[in-house]
């Protein structure tokens, strides 16, 4: 039989009733807000029918038939999708770390004319509204033949219009020592070898939100890839996943479920894997 | 872009002084040039990307042109129109102009609730900061509106919740009374980031003040209205200005949520969407020109409010 439950050591007790409360709340909370997700998870394992009949959590028959059917429902098998978004986002990547630190670097530490109005001209692009440069980007991509193609994807990134992340840089920059700077000038190097042997290794935290920042808005990015590819051989997995909307009336859920769930799976790896880095970017800049 | 550093001239014969003193113009002149080289891509992409296309956006909002045929000028009647005839223009204004002014504050408020719960030390803190910051990661992806399109369905995940007490729910997304709460929803439902934003703030505050205070037999509500929120109104401010402008543009969840179209009855016709409408479905690109500057306008001007307006209401403190 039960004993009697031993009283809680006094030296704990103070402290209980209100953390555990406020514990148990917060975990209620968070299962609240992440409850739609883990639904959709569940849902994506679930036979069709099957769905909408229970809300609850765990299946009471698993089927991975979602992902198959999913998979091929489309022009293409999704995991072409999966490659063009890989790639645009790729190279959106590696343009976004070079041209924005090249940017970055002459802002933080090079003398030039004009240096403050050019300044203030970045920061001003920051808080553009992308839509007032949409309609003439548009034309001109389409008066140079390049719709359907990554150049218009690629293209703003390759020329640091990603005012943001230079801004990101060039606070980071500053707080480095000028001094290795002057040392390594000393030993005879030049600006650009002092960029890259000196001032970029030591940038790597903010070089690494701004490739999980790019990373992660590249992969979400909706309105370019909506506008600049309308054939399905260029899809990329945004606009694919669109076109399951467009394709199917009500009855395919559990596919564009499983679908979803694969678009939604780099960014949640990248999250588990960078977030130190991605708090960080948030807390000191206000990156969303 | 070699050439730069290959220019290792014995340019210090005699030391100088490191910052501060005279420089030769010859070293200030290459390192211009320096700099110009870094900037290269920054500038072009500067012209050609963005000054380029906003005035080449602002000529085009009085003309009529649809990518076929050449631009006619039509002076202000893109303006006029959007203003005075144009009653689905004035509604998509008046619908983004609910989202933003009901979301927002709800998100912020959201954020630093959570923000002051989970501030001082509580433990696990990092992994509810996480749980609370993913929503705000994945929150503008295609995934999450079809999710969301799906959850609040007729025969979706809140219905069916609602039948287990009984209650019959309408079709969230497909009525028009309630498809904007649906999107609304969705914005607070990413107040993660924000909260972040607040956390860092609230750590910035000693605890110096906090302990001075309760010496002074302050409780915790007075601490709260006293310290936390005066200083903090730096940061509520910064989020409320980056959130006005970045909800003012949302677009993604309403196309997908609405299957394209901002229905049902234009009541989730955002400003951006209506304005992809006219420009590429209509392709009436001259008045999509011109919605995007007054977008441009409604922006700054709202900002430039918030600006002076802050005037009245942030604290800077007196520290500097």
């Amino acid at each position: 039989m039960a004993t009697p439950s031993r009283p809680v050591p006094v030296l704990f007790r103070p402290f209980r009733g209100g953390r555990v409360a406020k514990h148990i709340l917060l975990i209620g909370f968070g299962l609240v807000m992440l409850y739609p997700l883990l639904w959709m998870i569940s849902s994506s394992l679930k036979p069709e029918e099957l769905i909408f009949r229970e809300p609850g959590l765990l299946p009471s028959q698993i089927t991975f038939e979602n992902y198959t059917e999913g998979w091929y429902a489309l022009k293409h098998p999704f995991g072409y999708y999966l490659w063009n978004s890989a790639v645009v986002t790729a190279i959106s990547v590696v343009a976004n770390l070079v041209a924005c630190s090249l940017a970055a670097y002459a802002f933080a530490r090079l003398n030039f004319p004009l240096k403050k109005f050019w300044f203030a001209i970045m920061l001003g692009t920051i808080m553009l509204p992308h839509h007032v440069t949409i309609v003439p980007q548009y034309i001109m991509f389409s008066e140079l033949g390049l719709i359907n193609t990554i150049w218009p994807l690629v293209m703003p990134k390759i020329l640091a219009t990603d005012a943001f992340f230079i801004f990101l840089m060039v606070q980071f920059i500053r707080t480095l020592p000028r001094e290795l700077d002057e040392a390594a000038e000393i030993d005879g190097a030049g600006y650009w070898r002092i960029y890259i042997r000196v001032v970029m290794p030591l940038c790597m935290p903010a070089l690494a939100t701004t490739a999980i920042f790019t990373f992660i808005w590249t992969w979400n990015d909706f309105l370019s890839q909506l506008l600049y590819l309308n054939n399905p051989d260029n899809f990329t997995v945004p606009v694919a996943l669109r076109t399951f909307l467009d394709a199917s009336s009500d009855s395919s859920w559990g596919p564009m479920f499983a679908m979803s769930i694969i678009a939604l799976g780099p960014i949640f790896g990248f999250f588990l894997a960078g977030q130190k880095y991605l708090i960080r970017g948030v807390a000191t800049t206000g990156l969303k | 872009m070699t050439e730069v550093s290959v220019a290792v001239k014995p340019r210090r014969a005699v030391p100088e002084p490191a910052r501060g003193g005279h420089r030769s113009t010859k070293r200030s002149r290459r390192e211009a040039r320096a700099a110009y080289l870094f900037l290269a891509p920054w500038f072009v992409g500067l012209l050609v990307i963005t000054i380029g296309p906003i005035f080449a956006s602002l000529y085009l909002s009085f003309t009529d042109y649809s990518l076929l045929e050449e631009a006619k000028w039509i002076g202000f009647d893109n303006y006029i129109k959007m203003f005075t005839e144009d009653d689905r223009f004035l509604n998509s204004l008046q619908v983004t102009t609910v989202y933003v002014i009901v979301s927002v504050p709800l998100q912020l408020a959201f954020a630093l609730a959570l923000a002051l719960v989970l501030d001082r030390g509580l433990r696990g803190l990092s992994f509810y900061r996480s749980i609370f910051y993913l929503p705000s990661l994945l929150g503008g992806s295609v995934a999450i509106a079809i999710l969301w399109r799906k959850v609040f369905g007729a025969d979706g995940l809140v219905n069916a919740v609602l039948a287990m007490f009984g209650i019959e729910g309408p079709g969230w997304v497909g009525h028009p009374d309630y498809a904007l709460g649906t999107l609304i929803l969705l914005h607070v439902w990413t107040f993660g980031a924000p909260m972040i934003i607040f956390l860092a703030g609230l750590r910035q505050i000693p605890s110096s003040y906090y302990e001075a205070a309760s010496v002074d037999g302050a409780g915790k509500w007075r601490q709260f209205r006293s310290i936390t929120i005066p200083l903090l109104t730096p940061i509520i401010f910064f989020n409320l200005v980056l959130e006005l402008i970045k909800s003012f543009q949302s677009f993604t969840q309403a196309f997908i949520v609405s299957g394209g179209k901002g229905g049902p009855a234009d009541s989730t016709l955002f400003y951006t969407l209506y304005l992809y409408l006219e420009g590429f479905k209509n392709y009436d690109m001259g008045y999509a020109a011109a919605m995007a500057w007054v977008l441009l306008l409604i922006i700054a001007g709202l900002t430039g409010v918030n600006f002076l307006a802050s005037k009245y209401w942030v604290f800077y403190g007196d520290t500097k």
